[in-house]
């Protein structure tokens, strides 16, 4: 080893400066698309409703759009809707929450994979299904009401007020259910053991001691679901505007229709913007409290709570949630895609083949959704991750300057509603110079803004588990930083990187509302088909079509699941 | 000149310096350990020579060169050093053999040379075996071999380790602590050690510089640290001691309430004064003694309690005068308020500012 003593040079004699560095131009041009993805539409859409459409200062548009009562009863039947959502998804969410987190209620674990199921659910399919099963008179639920009862109609109408809630809580209950039991699963059994120690009997240490303990985590969600139902338009698209319920967002598509009127839309969203800005603040406000000790760090030990008889009762809630949310309106839509027509109920005569082979092959506006979906999702999803892991890197590692600022603006999207970002894209880059409109880009563009803050949070999680001296110890050796990222941090985490490319391809999958007014003739999605086939009234292709999605989707968290572990969807962030 | 130079180094956070006006040269081959309490600066010291951390002033170099300095920092890929870290930072994507080959491919080590000298050094840190194991395979010791020897096989101009030992069990760590010695006259590679234990920092360095509160209170020899500390942090961080008032006259030492003097055993100090005098528990002794040591005076037992390996009495001048900590062996029985002579050996006892 005599040779090994003499010591090599190995320092170059170059020493680079700062400007060489790649890492200092990737992150530069990260700075720059994330002011324009997020700064310019942002500052787009409130520039525009202070302004008419020849550009000069005005309130008119404010004026003009909220002086009018129906307007602003729109408003308020948003502001109602979410509130009951809000209050039907606590009570779906929470007593399936505390059966499978803490009783020992069987299949609990089925339990969980089918509010997995419920979240994967695209809620405009949802919605379609529910048309079909509740709708008035030719609802199969109806039908099978009057034919049971002898009765002329059945009692069901899903074009209400109240089945609007109903439909949309089914599908975004899942939140209250991930919020309450990831908190719950922090609740160590030595707290619950303390009550009853002291005389507690099961209930009361449930409702005195458990529950106090999680409402934080129930609130937070309840917050974020509100905001969701205000800011969603699929269902409220394809139920509320038959109803002839107005709402903020089925006003704010109206003001996309001839005439154009982008800054009176601007200026309506403002309100609605400002709400979500607050309430999402107070929601942060509420969950960083750090009171509850209990609902941090490792947990202790833990016993499923043996609730006797009870927990046959809560199996057969489960089971009805998970009936009303999975079960029947995926049947529902295998034999509407394998019937003749729909409204003729379900035999051999009106059995066919025909509706795939129609989207597959002859109504080629589906077959191009399908592609055009599954294609945007997954670019959407890849952009979205290596751009959530360069913000999360840069910010975390302290490379760039301004790292809050940095992270500030990528995850500002979160506060502003589908429809509202879309307002501010479409004002941004519909027109010249961009002219996107109607571009598959303007579409992969509006979802990577929109769901750029998921991958960021997915990411930053991931960055935050590595010790920053797995890095470091690259460096010292002579790595530079993107050898460091290529050869150490994304092999790390690779897992987190697939689950969070799943994510947001799944959510891709689903979204309508940023979609609704940025997609053109060869760029429709299959949510915006959606809404146009329903108003045809072809349930048949559309259920055909919406089957296909689930199948695909279905497939995609599958291998998910594979990869990244169970719970990779279902996790608090 | 000095292979690795600190001039006046500096670092602060806000108003807070962290690390102040610190200085140090080390000799080629030199293996010198920055010991101190946490928070002292030490691991920004360190950092700061691996060009993780830029500096608030002063300057580092390399072999005159300087590479950290006002405005411009050559940042770590650029340095040609290579660290330990308190993880250990061993990859857990690669196997054994991988990580030890990484710095070489980022050299541009031919395939074959790289080959050998991964093999080389495993075979010197005892891990040949394992040469295709994955991290997670490894225990605490093993892994601390691997982050060796990924260190070493670049053959780096400064090797730093940044409290190597201080996830290992009591065992392990001094077991490491001799093979780290052993590694380092092995391969004489310039290093810089960061430790808050001194036993670690007593087995393994050629100086040890002190630091508290950022500041370098002394650089020395583990001998001269112990036995001649120049400061009162020193004399009470390293090892146990006796700090007492005394005064210093014709290059004499005189304790209060005791009739015998110390030489001053070269020591530098004013004419007259009174000083601080830090003397070793172990360098005081109960009853009659030769071996060098001075008779003191008579002193009587207040407490005492029995540790196996030796009594450790308190005892106080008959005159008056400052109590004092005794190490005796433990056949040397003497009950509280029991009357014995005192001697004191020179070595152990220092002027400390």
């Amino acid at each position: 080893m005599s040779e090994a003593v003499t010591i090599a040079p190995p320092m170059r004699a170059r020493i680079p400066n700062r400007m060489g560095d790649p890492a200092v131009w990737l992150f530069g041009t990260l700075i720059l698309l994330l002011i324009l993805l997020v700064a310019n539409p942002i500052l787009r859409l409130i520039w525009d409703s202070f302004h008419t459409a020849d550009g000069t200062l005005s309130f008119s548009s404010y004026a003009a759009a909220l002086g009018r009562s129906r307007n602003l009863q729109a408003l308020l039947n948003s502001f109602y809707l979410g509130v009951a959502v809000t209050a039907i998804a606590i009570a779906l969410g929470v007593p399936l929450a505390l059966a499978v987190s803490r009783t020992n209620m069987p299949a609990r674990g089925f339990t969980h994979v089918s509010v997995l199921a419920a979240f994967v659910m695209p809620n405009f399919l949802g919605a379609i299904a529910w048309i079909l099963l509740a709708g008035p008179n030719a609802g199969w639920l109806n039908r099978l009401w009057s034919e049971v009862l002898g009765t002329d109609r059945g009692p069901f109408n899903i074009f209400s007020f109240w089945g609007l809630a109903f439909v949309i809580a089914l599908y975004t209950y899942p939140l209250i259910y991930v919020f309450t039991k990831s908190a719950l699963d922090l609740v160590s059994t030595e707290l619950e053991d303390a009550a009853s120690i002291h005389g507690a009997g099961k209930l009361r240490t449930l409702t005195r001691v458990t529950l106090p303990l999680v409402l934080p985590s129930i609130v937070g969600a309840a917050i974020l679901i509100f905001l969701e139902s205000v800011a969603l338009y699929g269902t409220p698209a394809l139920i509320a505007i038959p109803a002839g319920l107005n709402l903020a967002t089925t006003q704010i598509v109206s003001f996309f229709e001839y005439p154009l009127k982008v800054e009176q839309a601007a200026a309506f969203s403002m309100p609605i913007l400002a709400l979500t800005v607050v309430m999402l603040y107070l929601q942060r406000r509420l969950l960083a409290r750090k009171g509850f000790v209990s609902v941090s760090g490792k947990g202790g030990e833990r016993r499923p709570f043996d609730v006797g008889a009870w927990k046959w009762v809560l199996l057969g809630y489960s089971a009805l949630v998970s009936l009303l949310t999975v079960v029947m309106p995926l049947i529902i839509l295998v034999l509407a895609s394998l019937s003749k027509a729909w409204g003729r109920g379900f035999s051999a005569g009106n059995l066919t083949f025909a509706n795939f082979y129609n989207i597959f092959f002859e109504q080629l506006t589906v077959r191009s959704a399908l592609v055009n979906t599954v294609t945007y999702s997954a670019v959407t999803a890849l952009v979205c991750v290596a751009m959530g892991m360069c913000v999360a890197y840069a910010t975390q590692r302290r490379i760039t300057p301004f790292p809050t600022l940095i992270q500030f603006l990528a995850l500002a999207p979160v506060a502003v509603p589908g429809l509202i970002l879309a307002i501010g894209l479409y004002a941004a880059y519909a027109g010249p110079p961009f002219s996107l409109y109607g571009t598959g880009a303007l579409v992969v563009v509006a979802f990577t803004t929109r769901f750029l803050p998921i991958a960021v949070t997915a990411c930053g999680a991931g960055v935050r588990s590595l010790n920053p001296e797995l890095e470091e110890a690259v460096r010292i050796l002579g790595g530079g930083r993107l050898t460091a990222l290529g050869k150490v941090v994304v092999p790390l985490l690779n897992k987190t990187l697939v689950g969070a490319f799943i994510l947001v391809f799944v959510i891709c999958t689903k979204e309508l509302s940023t979609a609704v007014f940025l997609t053109g003739p060869a760029s429709r999605v299959v949510s915006v088909l959606t809404l146009d086939l329903s108003e045809q009234g072809n349930y048949e292709s559309l259920a055909a079509m919406g089957v296909v999605l689930v199948v695909i989707v279905t497939l995609v968290v599958g291998i998910g699941m594979r990869i990244a572990g169970r719970d990779f969807m279902l996790r608090r962030s | 000149m000095s292979k690795l130079e600190l001039n006046n180094v500096r670092k602060q956070y806000g108003a807070l310096a962290v690390v102040d006006d610190l200085s140090l040269q080390l000799r080629k081959g030199e293996l010198v350990t920055l010991l101190g309490p946490s928070g002292c600066g030490k691991t920004t010291t360190l950092r700061m020579i691996a060009g993780f951390i830029e500096l608030s002033g002063g300057s580092i170099a390399v072999d005159g060169r300087q590479i950290s300095g006002a405005g411009r920092t050559v940042p770590p890929e650029h340095r040609g050093m290579s660290m330990i870290f308190q993880s250990y930072a061993i990859w857990p994507n690669m196997t054994v053999a991988e990580n030890v080959a990484f710095g070489l491919n980022v050299r541009r080590v031919p395939g074959e040379e790289s080959k050998r000298r991964v093999e080389e050094m495993l075979d010197v840190v005892k891990l040949g075996a394992l040469a295709q194991r994955y991290p997670a395979e490894l225990s605490g010791g093993q892994q601390q071999r691997v982050a060796l020897a990924r260190a070493m096989v670049v053959r780096p101009e400064v090797l730093l380790l940044d409290e190597p030992l201080s996830n290992l069990d009591a065992n392990l760590r001094e077991e490491m602590a001799g093979e780290i010695r052993r590694l380092h006259d092995e391969f004489n590679f310039t290093t810089v050690y960061v430790t808050h234990d001194q036993t670690e920092a007593m087995t393994i360095s050629d100086r040890i510089a002190v630091l508290n509160l950022g500041k370098l209170e002394q650089i020395d020899t583990p001998w001269n640290l112990y036995n001649r500390p120049r400061t009162r942090f020193v004399a009470g961080f390293i090892g146990q001691t006796n700090l007492v008032e005394g005064h210093v006259r014709d290059g004499q030492i005189r304790l209060r309430g005791l009739e015998g003097v110390l030489p001053m055993g070269g020591q530098a100090a004013a004419a007259s004064a009174d000083m601080r005098i830090s003397i070793r528990p172990q360098s005081l002794f109960l009853g009659p003694q030769g071996n060098g040591a001075l008779p003191m005076g008579a002193v009587s037992v207040v407490a005492r309690t029995y540790l196996g390996e030796y009594w450790d009495y308190l005892v106080r001048p008959t005159a008056g005068g400052d109590e004092l900590k005794v190490h005796a062996p433990p056949s040397s029985v003497l009950d509280v308020g029991h009357e014995s002579l005192l001697s004191i050996d020179p070595a152990g006892v220092a002027l400390v500012s």
